[in-house]
C-alpha cells in the first residue's frame, strides 16, 4: 500500500476493483465501514462477480474478466475530456508537461520498437526529449503535441463509453456513474482510495492494470493524500515482507536487483541503478544505490567483502535471463532441474496447469517440502482417485518432508499491507517434530558448508565466507535476524557536516538508512528496514495514540521506510508547501523545515521554492503518467485480450500481433495448450472465498465446516441453457484438464454482451484439493493456462476460458 | 445451557407455577444486527462454535453459500443468503444472520411442558436447560422463527444462548466480539434501539427509503433486533407479523389446563362408577390366564 489500512477511513470514495476485501480481508474491511459511517463515503465495486464486497457497495458494475484496462482508460478519457483533474497537482507533480521523443509512436495496438520474433520491444523511443543540459524538456502549458498530456489524451480517446461497454460488458449508465463519482475526488478536499489485490495482478496485463489506477490517482491529485493512494491488499500475512526481503528470483533485499550477466563489475552494476536526475533540483534518491548495496554485502560477507573485490560482487549470482517460477517449472518439465526446495509453497496448486506441474515434479531427483501442512505438492506422487490420478510406480522423485512451525508457534515480525513490521510472540509450542524455518535452513546451510569445506567445488567462497553471527549457529533467533537486517555501524561514523561529531559509534544499531555508507563502514541486511530495531525493538511497539486523528498511530509497530505511514506525503501539500486540504494535514512546510504528524517523505530542510518534486525516488521527481521505459509492454496501458479469450481477435485492434499482450512471454508448448472460443466459449475466473485461506484452512475443522465441499458458480441463464440446477454436479473443462464440482446457480454472475456476442462467466473458487479435512476435491489449477504477466510473470489465473456440462 | 448461578435472575420458567426469584433485576440487553453492514464472513459462526465448543459435521455443498445449510444442535447461528432484485440498487445479496431472537414473550417457554427447561433471565435472555429438557419438540412448535433444533444423540433442544455465560460476567457474546464490520452490536436494549434508529436514518440518506427496525411487537419485542435496509421482513425470511401460534396459546392456556383437570376428574369419576358397578379387576380370573 502507498497508504495503510487505517487510512481507508479517510476516503470519500472507496474504489474496489481487482479485489474483494470483504471476503479476502474482512478485518481490514472494517475501515471501509468507518469511511462509510464517518465520511459518508461511497463504495464502488467493479468486478466480474457480484461478491460479498458488492453486497455492501453503493454501486456495483459487472465487467468481463481481463477487461479492466478498457474500463480504467474510459475513466481517464472522461476525466481528461471533462477537465475533471486536479490541474495544479498534475502540472506540478506529474510528468504531464514532459515532452516525449518524436520517434515514439503507437499504431494498431503496438508501440514503437516492436520485435515480433523476440516478442519484445526496443524501448529506446519511449523516452523524454532531452535538452542540451541533459534534462528533459517540458511544456507547462500542455500545448506541445508531444507532451505527455497530449499523448495520453490521444491514447485514451479511443475508449469511448460505447467502446468500454463493448469490451468490458459494463452497463453504460453505471459506467457514467462510476466516472462521476471518481471525478468528484478531483477537488483538493475529496479523495478516493483504490483497493486491489490479485484480481488485478493475475493477468497477462497485471502490472498495467495497476498502473492505470496509479495514473487516475495522479490525475485526481490523490497520491500522497490521506484517504488516497493505490493500495495493494496483500494475500498472505507476510507477503509484503517476502517481497521487501527480496525473496524473488531477480531481487535482493530492499528492492535492489540481482546483477545481470552482462554487468562485469560492481561499479557498472551500481552506476546503471544510481539514476541521475532528469530535471534540475530533483533528489533522485536511488543515487544512493551504492550505499545500500555495499551495506548489504557487508552484512552478508563481513570482512570478506572489501573495496578491492567490489564488496564481494563476484559472490552474487548473475542472471542470464529471468528465473521466475514459470521458467523454473518449465525447465523442470524439460528435465533440467534436479532438486527443488519448496518452503511454505504449494506449487501443484499455485503454479498453473497442474498436469504440467505434476510432470515437472515427476522429473526431479528430489523434492524437499518445508511446510507445517501436508500439502498437495508433497503428495503429488500419491494417487487420490480422480482428484489426483497419478501412478506412483512411475514416479521416482524422492520427497523429503520437513515439518515446520506456523506463524503462531514462533516469535518474529510480519510485514502487513500497510508496510508495518509488527512483532509477534509465540502463542503455542509446535506439534510433533516440527522445527522453525530458520533452524531448518541453518541445518541445510551447515551441511552444505561442510561439503564445500571437505570437497571444495567451483565457487565455495559465497558459502564458506557467509557471515553467521548467531549465538546458537543451529538456531538463529528472530531477534538476531531482525538486528541484522536493521544494520549496524562497523566503525565510528563521523557527521559529514561536522567531522568532530559522531553520528553512530562502532557496533551501534543504526537508526536510519540515511546513515548508510558505501565505504564498508556500515552493514545492513535490508536498507528499507533500517530503523526497525535500534537499541530497542520498535516493531514491538503497541501505542495506539493517534494525535492527528488520521489513523497514523506513529507509535504502533514500525512502518518502512523510516516509520512513514503515507508514501509521497509531501504531495499532500501544494507547491508552496501548504496542505491541499487542511483537514488532512500529514506534513507541511513551516518556513524553515518540513514537519507533520507523519514523517515527511522529503529532505527535511529543502524549501518548496527549490522546486524539488515529491516523488523523490524517481529521476524526474514527478509521478509518471507516461511510464517511459520502465515497463516492458508500453509506456501507456492498453487493452489486450487475455491469452485465452471468449471472443476472437481484439475489439480495439486489427493486428493479430496485438490480440494479446505483445510483450508477454509464453512458451511454445504452452501456447499449444491454449483453447479456442469455439471449443471453450465461457470466460472463467478463479478466486478465494472468505471461509478459507488458500489451501491452508481446509486442514482446520471450523473453516472446513463453514465451506465443506468444492463448487463452481454459474449464472442462471447459462444454467438454464445447460439444464443445471443448484447442487448438481458439473464438469468444467479447459484445454488443460477438467474438474467436477457442485454448481451454485446465481444471478450474481450474469451474461454480458461483448463485441456483439453473449459471454457467460464461470466462477471457480480455488480452495479444494486432495489433502485436508474438507471433502476431497480437484485443484482448480487443473484448468489454468501457463502464461504470466509481461512484467512480473504473475500467472493469468483470473481470465481464461472453459466449457461446462452437467455430469 | 443455562448457568446455575443465574437462577436468582430467572424471571420466568417453563411449566412452573411457583413464584420466580425476583431479588435481582439486571439491565435488559439486546444484540443489534445491522444487515446493511453484514459481509457474510461467517466469523460469528466460527466464534459461536469456538466459544460454545460446537463442531457440526463437515457437510456437503448444496448449491448455496450457507454452510452448514441450516441450524442444528451444533450450529446455533447460520448466515443465510438471499438474492433479490430490489431498489435502489437492483440486484441485491441479502445476508442474514439467523438464530434465536430471544423474545420478550418466548413461544418456546410458553409451549414447553418440562418444568424449568426453558427460562428467561431478567436481562431478557431466553435459555434452555438441557438437563430438564424432555425432548418433546414443543418449543420448536412454539417458536415463531423456527429456531430450536434437537440433538442427534441426546434428543434435547438447543439454540443460541446469547452467550448468557459471557453476558453474566460482563462480556459481550462471542459473535459480537468477532464481528469486523460493526454489523453486530450489543448493549442495553434501549441503547441498541437508539443505535438502530441512527442506522435507519443513515440508510434512508443512502436511498433505502423503507429501512426499518425489526423488533416484532407480536412477541412483545425481541432481544435480538435487526436493521433491515429494505424494511420488509419477509425479504429476509422473517414473518411480517411474528406471533406465537394460537395452538400453543390454547395448549398452555388456563382453558387447556382447566380442560385437563376436567378430563382427569372425569376419568376418576368414571372409574369410581365402574368399580361400584363391576367391582375390582381380578387378574387371576382371566380365562386364558395371560396378561393383557
Amino acid at each position: 500500500m502507498t497508504n495503510h489500512w487505517t487510512d481507508i477511513k479517510n476516503a470519500n470514495v472507496v474504489m474496489v476493483m481487482g479485489g474483494n476485501p470483504a471476503e479476502a480481508h474482512p478485518c481490514g474491511f472494517k475501515w471501509v465501514t468507518e469511511a462509510k459511517v464517518h465520511n459518508k463515503a461511497q463504495l464502488i465495486v467493479v468486478d466480474p462477480r457480484f461478491t460479498r464486497t458488492a453486497a455492501v457497495a453503493d454501486l456495483y458494475v459487472q465487467i468481463r474478466p481481463g477487461s479492466d484496462i478498457a474500463f480504467l482508460s474510459g475513466i481517464m478519457k472522461y476525466l481528461l475530456e471533462n477537465g475533471r483533474i486536479q490541474h495544479e497537482y498534475v502540472k506540478a507533480f506529474t510528468n504531464a508537461s514532459f515532452i516525449v521523443r518524436e520517434a515514439y509512436g503507437f499504431d494498431d495496438g503496438l508501440f514503437s520498437g516492436y520485435d515480433e520474433a523476440a516478442r519484445s520491444y526496443d524501448k529506446a523511443t519511449w523516452a523524454y526529449e532531452l535538452g542540451p543540459d541533459g534534462f528533459a524538456k517540458v511544456d507547462p502549458t500542455f500545448q506541445h503535441p508531444r507532451c505527455v498530456y497530449q499523448l495520453l489524451l490521444k491514447h485514451v480517446s479511443r475508449y469511448t463509453p460505447e467502446v468500454v461497454a463493448s469490451v468490458t460488458g459494463a452497463d453504460v449508465a453505471k459506467f457514467h456513474q462510476v466516472c462521476e463519482l471518481v471525478a468528484s475526488t478531483s477537488v483538493p478536499n475529496r479523495t478516493m482510495t483504490s483497493l486491489y489485490a490479485l484480481g488485478w495482478t493475475q493477468h497477462s496485463v497485471g502490472a498495467q492494470n495497476i498502473r492505470s489506477m496509479a495514473m487516475i490517482q495522479l490525475l485526481l491529485g490523490n497520491m500522497g493524500m490521506a484517504g488516497g493512494g493505490v493500495n495493494a491488499l496483500r494475500g498472505h500475512s507476510n507477503i509484503q515482507g517476502l517481497t521487501d526481503l527480496g525473496v524473488l528470483s531477480d531481487l535482493l533485499p530492499g528492492y535492489l536487483t540481482i546483477p545481470k550477466e552482462s554487468e562485469a563489475d560492481s561499479a557498472r552494476y551500481v552506476e546503471a541503478r544510481a539514476l541521475k536526475p532528469l530535471r534540475p533540483g530533483q533528489m533522485s534518491y536511488w543515487q544512493n544505490y551504492g550505499k545500500f548495496y555495499v551495506s548489504l554485502m557487508k552484512s552478508w560477507w563481513g570482512d570478506a567483502a572489501t573495496k578491492e573485490n567490489g564488496f564481494a560482487y563476484d559472490y552474487l549470482p548473475k542472471l542470464d535471463k529471468l528465473y521466475d517460477v514459470l521458467t523454473v517449472f518449465d525447465l523442470m518439465h524439460q528435465g533440467k532441474v534436479n532438486g527443488y526446495l519448496c518452503q511454505g509453497f504449494n506449487p501443484l496448486a499455485s503454479v498453473p496447469n497442474k498436469a504440467k506441474v505434476t510432470e515437472a515434479l515427476s522429473r526431479l531427483k528430489f523434492l524437499v517440502s518445508i511446510d507445517p501442512l501436508a500439502t498437495e505438492t508433497a503428495s503429488f506422487w500419491k494417487n487420490a482417485g480422480d482428484h489426483n490420478p497419478v501412478d506412483p510406480s512411475k514416479i521416482q522423485t524422492e520427497v523429503f518432508r520437513l515439518p515446520s512451525t506456523c506463524f503462531a508457534e514462533e516469535d518474529g515480525s510480519l510485514t502487513n499491507s500497510s508496510r508495518w513490521l509488527q512483532w509477534h510472540h509465540k502463542g503455542a509450542a509446535a506439534p510433533g517434530d516440527a522445527w522453525g524455518d530458520a533452524e531448518i535452513i541453518a541445518g541445510i546451510f551447515h551441511r552444505v558448508k561442510e561439503l564445500y569445506a571437505k570437497e571444495g567445488g567451483k565457487t565455495p567462497d559465497p558459502i564458506l565466507k557467509l557471515t553467521w553471527p548467531y549465538q546458537r549457529p543451529a538456531s538463529p533467533s528472530p531477534e538476531e535476524l531482525a538486528r541484522e537486517y536493521n544494520g549496524r555501524a562497523l566503525a565510528d561514523l563521523p557527521d559529514p557536516a561536522d567531522p568532530s561529531k559522531t553520528l553512530a559509534k562502532k557496533g551501534d544499531q543504526l537508526t536510519t538508512f540515511g546513515l548508510l555508507r558505501d565505504d564498508g563502514t556500515t552493514a545492513c541486511g535490508c536498507w528499507i528496514y533500517c530503523g526497525c530495531y535500534t537499541d530497542k525493538n520498535l516493531m514491538a511497539r503497541r501505542d495506539p495514540d493517534d494525535p492527528s486523528g488520521l489513523g497514523l498511530a506513529p507509535g504502533w509497530a514500525w512502518a518502512w521506510p523510516a516509520n512513514r505511514r503515507v508514501l509521497y506525503n509531501v504531495a499532500s501539500c501544494d507547491p508552496a508547501g501548504k496542505p491541499w486540504d487542511a483537514s488532512r494535514t500529514l506534513v507541511r512546510w513551516t518556513g524553515e523545515k518540513w514537519v507533520g504528524a507523519d514523517v515527511p517523505d522529503y529532505k527535511p530542510d529543502v524549501p518548496p521554492s527549490a522546486g524539488m518534486a515529491p516523488f523523490i525516488l524517481l529521476p524526474e521527481g514527478v509521478g509518471r503518467l507516461f511510464g517511459a521505459d520502465k515497463m516492458v509492454d508500453g509506456p501507456f496501458p492498453e487493452h489486450y485480450e487475455p491469452f485465452e479469450s471468449p471472443i476472437a481477435g481484439n475489439p480495439m485492434h486489427k493486428s493479430p500481433l496485438a490480440r494479446n499482450n505483445p510483450a508477454a512471454r509464453i512458451f511454445k508448448e504452452d501456447r499449444a495448450m491454449l483453447g479456442t472460443s469455439e471449443e471453450f466459449p465461457h470466460a472463467a475466473t478463479t478466486y478465494r472465498l472468505t471461509e478459507h485461506f488458500h489451501f491452508w484452512t481446509k486442514h482446520a475443522r471450523i473453516p472446513a465446516i463453514l465451506q465443506p465441499e468444492q463448487f463452481v458458480e454459474i449464472g442462471e441463464a447459462l444454467a438454464k441453457e445447460k439444464g443445471i440446477r443448484e447442487g448438481d454436479k458439473v464438469r468444467v473443462r479447459s484445454k488443460r484438464g477438467s474438474i467436477v464440482a457442485k454448481a451454485v446457480v446465481t444471478r450474481r454472475i450474469g451474461p454480458l454482451q461483448i463485441a456483439g456476442k453473449t459471454v457467460h462467466t464461470v466462477g471457480i473458487p480455488i480452495h479444494w484439493g486432495f489433502e485436508g479435512l474438507t471433502k476431497p476435491g480437484y485443484l482448480a489449477n487443473t484448468l489454468t493456462p501457463y502464461v504470466g504477466d509481461a512484467n512480473v510473470q504473475t500467472p493469468e489465473f483470473k481470465a481464461f476460458i472453459v466449457n461446462v456440462e452437467k455430469v | 445451557m443455562a448457568i446455575s448461578n443465574e437462577t436468582s435472575d430467572v424471571v420466568r420458567r417453563s411449566a412452573t407455577e411457583t413464584t420466580s426469584p425476583s431479588a435481582r433485576k439486571r439491565l435488559e440487553v439486546a444484540k443489534l444486527i445491522d444487515i446493511s453492514r453484514c459481509i457474510g464472513c461467517k466469523a460469528c459462526q466460527a466464534a459461536c462454535m469456538e466459544w460454545n465448543d460446537l463442531r457440526d459435521d463437515i457437510g456437503l455443498q448444496e448449491g448455496t453459500y450457507a454452510n452448514p445449510p441450516d441450524l442444528t444442535d451444533q450450529t446455533w447461528t447460520v448466515m443465510r443468503f438471499h438474492e433479490k432484485e430490489l431498489p435502489p440498487k437492483g440486484l441485491s445479496w441479502l445476508i442474514v444472520k439467523d438464530g434465536c431472537l430471544h423474545c420478550s414473550d418466548p413461544g418456546c417457554l410458553r409451549a414447553c411442558p418440562a418444568p424449568g427447561a426453558v427460562v428467561q433471565y431478567s436481562n431478557g435472555i431466553v435459555d434452555f436447560n438441557q438437563d430438564a429438557c424432555i425432548g418433546c419438540g414443543y418449543c420448536q412448535a412454539g417458536c415463531p422463527f423456527d429456531i430450536p433444533r434437537f440433538g442427534r444423540k441426546d434428543g434435547k433442544a438447543y439454540k443460541c444462548t446469547l452467550c448468557s455465560d459471557r453476558v453474566a460476567v460482563g462480556l459481550e457474546p462471542a459473535c459480537i466480539k468477532t464481528c469486523p464490520t460493526q454489523c453486530l452490536s450489543f448493549g442495553a436494549k434501549s441503547d441498541m434501539l437508539h443505535l438502530a434508529g441512527e442506522r435507519v436514518r443513515e440508510l434512508v440518506e443512502r436511498g433505502y427509503d423503507r429501512a426499518a427496525v425489526y423488533d416484532p411487537a407480536g412477541v412483545s419485542g425481541t432481544h435480538v433486533v435487526y436493521v433491515m435496509p429494505h424494511g420488509d421482513p419477509e425479504l429476509y425470511g422473517f414473518p411480517k407479523d411474528a406471533r406465537i401460534s394460537p395452538t400453543v396459546s390454547v395448549w398452555r392456556s388456563s382453558f387447556a389446563r382447566g380442560l385437563g383437570v376436567v378430563t382427569m376428574a372425569s376419568v376418576l369419576v368414571a372409574g369410581f362408577f365402574h368399580w361400584m358397578k363391576v367391582g375390582p379387576v381380578d387378574p387371576d380370573g382371566r380365562a386364558d390366564g395371560k396378561e393383557e
